[in-house]
Order: C-alpha cells, then structure tokens, then sequence
C-alpha cells in the first residue's frame, strides 16, 4: 500500500521538478487542486571510500529540499518530508543558517585524505541569523537550550564565555546578499560526547527514520566502535533554479565514519556492508526520489586492487575536492540492485596492497609547549605541500579566558622567516565574560611549515568553578583554518548541475581553486587545581589546634584548686571509727 | 442515571475503583548521581529501571532521565555504545532507542531540585522538564554513593534528606504530584527517606542506616562490577511484569531479602493514603492510561484554511540571489582600516614647552632668565 502511494507522489514531485527546470512558473495541475502540490524532495546517498591505510570511509549524506518561506507572518502549518521540530526552530529563532555537529574522534588528514564534510572534535555550533533580529545574543542563548533538548546534548552550556563571533571566517555556505558579521555566531564544546542518545534523535528526523533506505545502515553498536564517528546537521538556503531568483529550504543531515580494520578483529582486507554496518540494504526509502550507493574506484580503474561485488555498470565521475574521481555506482530504487536475494551486501575484497595516497595539499597540527602549571605556549603548524603555488590560509582560533595570552609574543615564521599576516584581528579575553578570538590571513609560501606561535600564562579558577573531575584537564576548542586551495582539476562553478551530495557541499566561485576547511587537534591543558580535601583538613586541623592550646589556657584560668585529703585506706577508718567512739581525735 | 439501573453489581465495584484509583499520566525521574568509570553499575542500574519503565509503557516524553558520566562510549568500554547488567554480556540495557536528558556535567543537586520542583528557566526544553500536574504517579528513583542523611553527586556536592523532603513538600503544594514513589539504591538507604512528611510518599531503599549496599557481580571483559544488588533483583522482579499483570507493592517489598542483598531493605508506607496492597507496580512503572468518557458535545474550531500558494513569481522578483563568497581576500585586507599610529599634530611639543615657559616667567618675573640659559 505503501509502495503504491509513494509512486504517487514521486511522480508528481518529478513532474514538479520538470516543470521548474523547464522554468514555468504556474504548479501543474497534475494532482486535483484541493490536495497541495509537495514542494519538498529528499535523496539520500552513501559514499564508501577505502583508505589507503586499510580503513574505510563511510559518509552518509541525507538531503531534504523543500521551497517554503518560514519567516511570513502565518506558520507554517504543514510538515511532510522536512521535520517539524527544525521547521519551527527556523521560525521561531529567524534562523538564516544553522550548522551544527557532533563528532568523536578526530580526523587524521595526513593518513585519510581530506573529508567530505570537516568537523571538530566534540560539538561545533555556528548560525547565522536574519537581519530581523534585534538581540542576537538572547536568541542564540534561546536556541542552544532549545537544541539541547533536540539532539539530547548538553549544548545548554553555550554561553558567553565559549562563543565567539568570528570576523572574516564562517562566511554563509547558503544564499545571502549582505554578510554583516554580527549577526553570525560560533561555539564549540570539546568535551562533547557523542553516543546513542544523540543519534536517535538525529535519526527520528530522517523522513523515513531508520526503517527503510540507507538509513537502516545506522547501528549504533558499529558505528560508535570506528576510529571517527561525526554527525551533523546543516540547514541553509539554496538556489532553486539556474536564475537563482526563488530560494528553497536545504536540509543535509550528513553522517561520516571510518572504520578501523584492525579494531573491527580482521586479518584480511576485505570489506563489506554487513562487516560494517551489520546490516544489509533491502530497499531504498519510499520517499526518496533518489538513494544511491557510491564506491570509489579511482585507484583501481581495471580492477587490479581490489574487487567489487555484485558488480555494476553505472560508473559516474565528479570532481571533488579539486579531483576527479571515478565511482562505481549502484541506483537502490531500481529492483534489479537487489538481485534474486532481495538484499544488497556490496563486498570489497583487496587482490593487492600497492599505491599510495595522494598527499593533501594542506594540512595542520597544534600542541601545547612548555613545561609547568604557570605558562606554556601554543604552537600551530600549517603545512603547504603545493610544490610551486602559495595560497591564503585564515585562521580562527578561540581560546577560554582561563588561558590568558600574551599577544605580543605572537610570532609567524614560514621558513625561518617571519611571515607577516596581511588581516589580523584580535578580541582579548574578559575574565568570565569571553573568549580571546584571533583571526589571521597568512599566505602560505610553496611546500613550507608556517608556524604561529603564542605564550600565555595559565589562570587561577575560584574554587566553585572547577568541574567535578578537574585533573582530567582543560580542553581548547580546534582551530579552523579556512583556506581557498588550488585545485588540480577544474572546479564546476554552476551549483544547479545535477550532481551527486557530496561534491555539492561548499559552493564554488572559481575554477581554479576550492574552498576547504580544516580543524587541528584541541588542547588539553592543565590548570593549577588546588586541593580540594583542603577545607576539611585545615578544619580538623584548627579546631585540634584551638580545644588543646585554647582549652588547657582556659582550664588553667578559670578553675580554681583545692587541695583535697585522699581517701584514707580500710584499717585507717576502722581506727579512726573506734577513736572516735572512745573520744581521742582522729588519725 | 437511567445507564446504571441496568448494570450489575460487579459493575459498580469496577466504576468505582476506576474513579478512585486517581492517576491519569505516569512519569519517571531516575537519576544516577556517580561520575569516573569504576561506578559503572550505578549507570546501569538507572539504565535497567529506564528499560522496565519503558517497556511497560511510559513514552521518553515522560521520562527525565539523568546520568552523570557516560559509560557507553566511554573509551575504557570494551564494547562501545553498550551498557551491560549480566554478566557475560547477556544483556544491553542501554538499546538503541535510549534518550537521556542530562548528562555529564548538568546533573547537578541544583538541577535535579530544579526539575522536581519546576523552576527552570523559560528557555529550557520540554524534555529536560517534569510537566506533572496533581493526577500523576511520578517515580523517582537516585542511585549512587550515599551515606547517613546525603547523597553525593559527582563527587563533588551532597543532597540531603532534608533537601530532599523539602522539595518532596514543594511539590505537594504546587500539586505536583498524585502519588509518589521514592526508591533509592546506595549505602545507607533508608536515612534519605527519614525525614520526608509530605502526604502520598512511598518510599524504598536498598539499606538501613549504618548498613552498606552491595554490588552484584563483575564482569571480567569490562573489568567493573555490572550491577548493585538490589537493583539487580528488582530487574529480575520487574522482567516478569508485564502492563496488564496485577502484582502489588507488597511484592516489591519482598524484592531481595537478606540472604541475597546482604543489607536488609527497608520501605515506608505510613505517609500513603491507600493500602499498599491494593497499589499495583504498573500503578507507577507502568503507563497504564485511564480514559474519561464524556457525553458532552465539543465545538470544533473554525477550520485551518490551506493558505493559497502564491504562484511562482519569477518575473516580478527582481533580486538574484547569489552564493557567498567563502574566503574573498581581498575584502577581507580591506576590512579594517590600517591602524596607523597616532602622532600628536605639527609643533605640539614645541608649543607646549614655550606656554609653560611662558606662565612662568610671567608669574615669577624676567629675573630668573638667567637660571635656565
């Protein structure tokens, strides 16, 4: 019943798609008039990449499009594909652009290559807002409390003393004229953790849950027991068109893991769904006008490295991260995917352990220096492996208060060279209040380490501000080095293509470049914590200190002596009793 | 009236007891109040009373589930997103459907108070509220490390009992609560239901005062204890409930004698109004829903009217929207005015030494011209 009524209304919704292409501004009438035409469209598609180091890459990309306009006067009403709970978060904050994730692990760029979609240990937070609101810092409080309860996260702890509002990095990836950066807001939590409880209710906002199409992959059991494990949730206008003139609501709801080989307790190389997921897929989602599966298969053009089965015919290319690369791909709403067994159990088994990976172009660490709980120093490292073009890097970092940074001592030296930053901008810190925000634009020469390098000093906390387990550390969020890399390939600047999610992501202005965003490790940093059994012993300690000395004082002044007679013995008073029955006096 | 002539005595009986027993709605507060890995099993025994509760019936919405440290995908688990209670791995009560409404560092004594009472702040989610009214059984349930009148949470700050009858009281006169059922698993138990005095508490513990609870069993994968005694034969209890079944409190008291506890549990009933034997377990762990019939007739509002699209006006949208630049550098150097330093104007110094000189020849006289040159 179900299948029968989803045809329905995928074919109204590609008719619906047609008629926009084709540029046609009245809806068509295919559908009687009284029921409203859907205006929304989902697809969803996985793309497994295997890794050089024998792990794989997993990522999940889960679209939602619908053309509504949430900020009108009346609400919206009606919710089919996209979920409520987001549709009323968007009105109700004004919300232009939300981003939010939630990662555990941290991506190992010299060893996987670059992501599809980057994120930052822990939990990463940035909206941009309408120009309607007045106060923004009440509404971004509102609506951290608000998405803490959505994703079952304690993002309530986004306050001031972690938000920053960055000047010149998080530009909006959707649609927007104007760009004035007070109205844009970025937070990170790295002590997030990311378990089951977040990613039911990521799940219930699929439009088929995670009973039917790709989704059925997500156990939290494998998926949780990977080297990196992020989950994020992007909402932002996009075009609808080529003219660009009508804007329609995206929803991607992205999910990428990577799964270790030798965790997993394998001796081969080979890989499949089921070793993966522990599931197969049976179906694509009723609702999805498209759900594919895609395998890269550049490294392996005829075969010589590893196979596929079942095997496939459709191949597709697409340039992604400033490379073309070639995948195999399988169409999950075609019945003949699924073969005679009616389920899909794609494996990849290795014939040969050569090639090697092509190294990324950029590429960044940080560390704390120093030795002691007084200083330190925080050292970042960018590495430009382009062998002849520079290219400029911006770089965002946002340390706590507690660290209090020394910024005469800032120092970027590429080559031994110092290398002076063409925009700096810099927010100190308020005891707190908030954050210090340093925002550099450097130009990273040719194959080079730049590194930049601050000294701080490390704050004393008031006793009630330490959290219960204060030896495990303070954590520094990431830093976010955005940066417009030279690409090898030219870039497709049209963003209407009919292209597959994954090499939609950031939009591209310029063929010669792409946008890419990367997070360097977060700091675990010691403070001086004093010792918290101080009260109780320098309590114990006085009050002894005060009943003996004190009370022997007070004894020795205020009592009075009297000289007593002791008790005399037994014979004694029989003596004394028979003396003084014959009248002598006593002994 | 003319309905209940035709109906037989056993009949009344039952419309009476339905409209006594009172409740509409259930809800559930567990708590585990312990943080660092080696207290594992007080977050799996909050997590196997979370899994009776739901699965006799009370929906997330209702639940406020609370724990302070994540055991699950902690990095010392052996086997990510799992939480076990058996030993041998035989039973995950963490599941795959499981939604907890404060963790790590929010369960504080603060929230917890907050939550009961309902004085939270405006902004906060309706899943991290108790939304009861005066016709709901709320559970509470708290385990962790306690002692003689307190409870500790996070190793770093205590509730106690009195705190704790107090918030008890608060919610009786916000009429908060129908019914209350207060269980508690940690050392030293039944101090922390000692000093409550509000009406329609009833109220369980693992210990007495000046006993110790034990812990059940460790498992040697994990390499922590699993679960605490009591709680452990309370699952073992609850599994053979199911929503319809009719057992009593009075079971419940039985749960884990001295010979399987090692501490003797203990229970207070004094402060309930009902006879214990006539409350059933499903009365508080179960969502059995009681339907009221009306035979009033309600008017419907006016109907939603579907807001008429406007058709796609390509041709009168005059404004084309484009992508944002993601990095435009040259913009960006040009955002901020270069910095210049500042210097005083031409001549300032200059101008300023001979003002001084100046007022001070004029004040005292031309005569001392000679000192300075």
């Amino acid at each position: 019943m179900l299948r029968w009524e989803a045809t329905e209304v995928k074919e109204a919704a590609t008719v619906d798609a047609a008629a926009d292409i084709q540029g046609t501004s009245a809806p068509e009438t295919v559908v009687p008039s009284s029921v409203p035409q859907p205006k929304d469209d989902f697809q969803e598609e996985l793309v497994i990449r295997p890794l050089h180091s024998g792990d794989i890459y997993a990522s999940f990309q889960f679209r939602t499009l619908w053309d509504t306009d949430f900020m009108r006067e009346n609400k919206v009403s009606h919710y089919r594909l996209f979920p409520k709970s987001l549709g009323q978060v968007i009105s109700k904050f004004s919300v232009r652009e939300l981003h939010i994730s939630f990662t555990q692990g941290y991506w190992r760029t010299m060893q996987w290559g670059q992501p599809f979609i980057p994120s930052p240990p822990g939990a990463e937070l940035w909206v941009w807002f309408q120009d309607s609101v007045t106060d923004v810092d009440a509404t971004w409080k509102e609506l951290t409390n608000v998405l803490s309860g959505i994703f079952c996260a304690s993002l309530n702890f986004i306050d001031s003393t972690n938000t920053v509002q960055p000047s010149a990095s998080f530009k909006p990836l959707g649609l927007g004229n104007v760009t004035d950066h007070s109205f844009l807001r970025y937070a990170t939590l790295p002590r997030e953790i990311v378990c089951t409880e977040n990613l039911t209710p990521w799940k219930k906002l699929l439009p088929c849950g995670s009973k039917a199409g790709l989704a059925v992959l997500l156990k939290s059991e494998k998926l949780f027991h990977s080297s990196f494990h992020s989950q994020a949730v992007h909402i932002r206008s996009v075009c609808q068109d080529w003219q660009c003139k009508t804007t329609s609501w995206e929803l991607r709801q992205t999910l990428n893991s990577v799964f270790d080989l030798h965790n997993s307790g394998q001796t081969k190389r080979e890989w499949s769904l089921f070793k993966m997921f522990s599931r197969t897929l049976t179906e694509a989602c009723p609702l999805a006008s498209s759900s594919k599966l895609y395998i890269d298969i550049t490294d392996n053009p005829q075969g010589e490295q590893f196979e596929l089965s079942p095997a496939t015919s459709l191949l597709s290319q697409a340039v992604v991260l400033g490379d073309r690369r070639t995948f195999s791909v399988y169409d999950l709403t075609q019945e003949t995917t699924f073969g005679t067994v009616r389920s899909l159990n794609l494996l990849i088994r290795w014939k040969s352990n050569e090639g090697e990976m092509l190294r990324p172009l950029l590429h960044a660490e940080r560390y704390v220096a120093g030795y002691g709980l007084q200083t330190g120093e925080i050292h970042t490292l960018m590495y430009n492996n382009h062998p002849y073009r520079s290219f400029p890097v911006l770089l965002l970092d946002s340390v706590p208060w507690y660290l209090r940074l020394y910024i005469h001592t800032l120092s970027v030296t590429s080559k031994g060279k110092d290398n002076k930053p063409s925009y700096i901008h810099y927010e100190p810190s308020k005891d707190r209040v908030k954050p210090h925000l340093l925002e550099m634009l450097i130009q990273l020469p040719p194959n080079s380490v730049t590194e930049v390098t601050v000294q701080f000093e490390r704050a004393l906390l008031k006793w009630t501000e330490y959290p219960p387990d204060p030896n495990h550390g303070f954590y520094v969020g990431s830093s976010v080095i955005s940066s417009l890399v030279p690409s090898t390939v030219a870039m497709h600047t049209n963003s209407t293509r009919e292209r597959p999610l994954f090499s939609s992501f950031f939009p591209c202005k310029e063929e010669s470049s792409y946008f890419v965003r990367i997070y360097t490790e977060p700091l675990l940093v010691n403070l001086p914590t004093p010792d918290f059994s101080m009260p109780y012993n320098v309590i114990c300690l006085t009050c002894t200190v005060v009943a003996v000395g004190y009370g022997s004082l007070y004894n020795l002044l205020t009592r009075s002596f009297q000289i007593e007679e002791p008790n005399p013995g037994l014979a004694k008073r029989i003596a004394n009793v028979i003396r003084r029955m014959r009248g002598v006096p006593p002994l | 009236m003319l309905c209940y002539t035709s109906l037989d005595i056993l009949d009344i009986q039952w419309i009476w007891q339905f409209f006594s027993s009172g409740h509409t709605n259930n809800w559930a507060v567990l708590v585990c109040t312990s943080r660092f890995w080696f207290n594992y099993r007080h977050v799996a025994n909050t997590l196997s009373v979370y899994r009776s509760v739901k699965r006799l019936g009370i929906p997330d919405s209702h639940i406020v589930l609370m724990l302070a440290d994540d055991m699950a995908c902690n990095h010392r688990n052996p086997k990510p997103a799992t939480v076990f209670s058996h030993k041998n791995m035989e039973l995950n009560v963490y599941g795959d459907d499981v939604e907890v409404d404060y963790r790590g560092y929010e369960v504080t004594v603060e929230n917890f108070l907050r939550v009961l009472t309902g004085r939270l702040p405006p902004s906060t989610p309706r899943s991290k509220r108790l939304l009861s009214d005066d016709r709901s059984n709320i559970l509470i349930y708290l385990t962790g490390h306690g002692g003689n009148g307190f409870l500790k949470f996070q190793d770093s700050e205590e509730i106690s009992n009195v705190e704790l009858a107090d918030a008890f009281e608060q919610m009786w006169q916000k009429r908060r609560y129908n019914e209350l059922l207060f269980i508690i698993d940690t050392c030293q138990g039944a101090s922390m239901y000692e000093r409550f005095y509000s009406p329609n508490i009833m109220a369980l513990a693992s210990s007495q005062v000046g006993e110790d609870s034990l812990s059940h069993q460790p498992d040697l994968a994990i390499g922590v204890h699993l679960m605490d005694r009591y709680t452990f034969y309370m699952l073992e209890f609850l599994e053979d409930i199911h929503p319809a079944s009719k057992t009593n409190m009075n079971d419940l008291f039985k749960v884990c004698p001295k010979s399987q506890c090692v501490s003797t549990p203990g229970h207070r009933t004094d402060l309930f109004l009902r006879d214990p034997g006539s409350v059933l377990i499903t009365d508080f762990f179960g969502s059995v829903r009681k339907v009221e019939l009306t035979m009033d007739a309600i008017n419907l509002t006016d109907p939603i009217k579907q807001m008429e699209e406007d058709p796609v006006n390509g041709e009168e949208q005059k404004e084309v929207y484009s992508y944002a630049d993601q990095l435009p550098v040259s913009e960006i150097i040009h955002q901020k005015p270069k910095q210049k330093d500042w210097h005083p104007p031409d001549g300032f110094i200059l101008g300023l030494w001979t003002l001084i000189l100046l007022v001070f020849f004029k004040t005292y006289g031309i005569k001392h011209l000679k000192h300075i040159f």
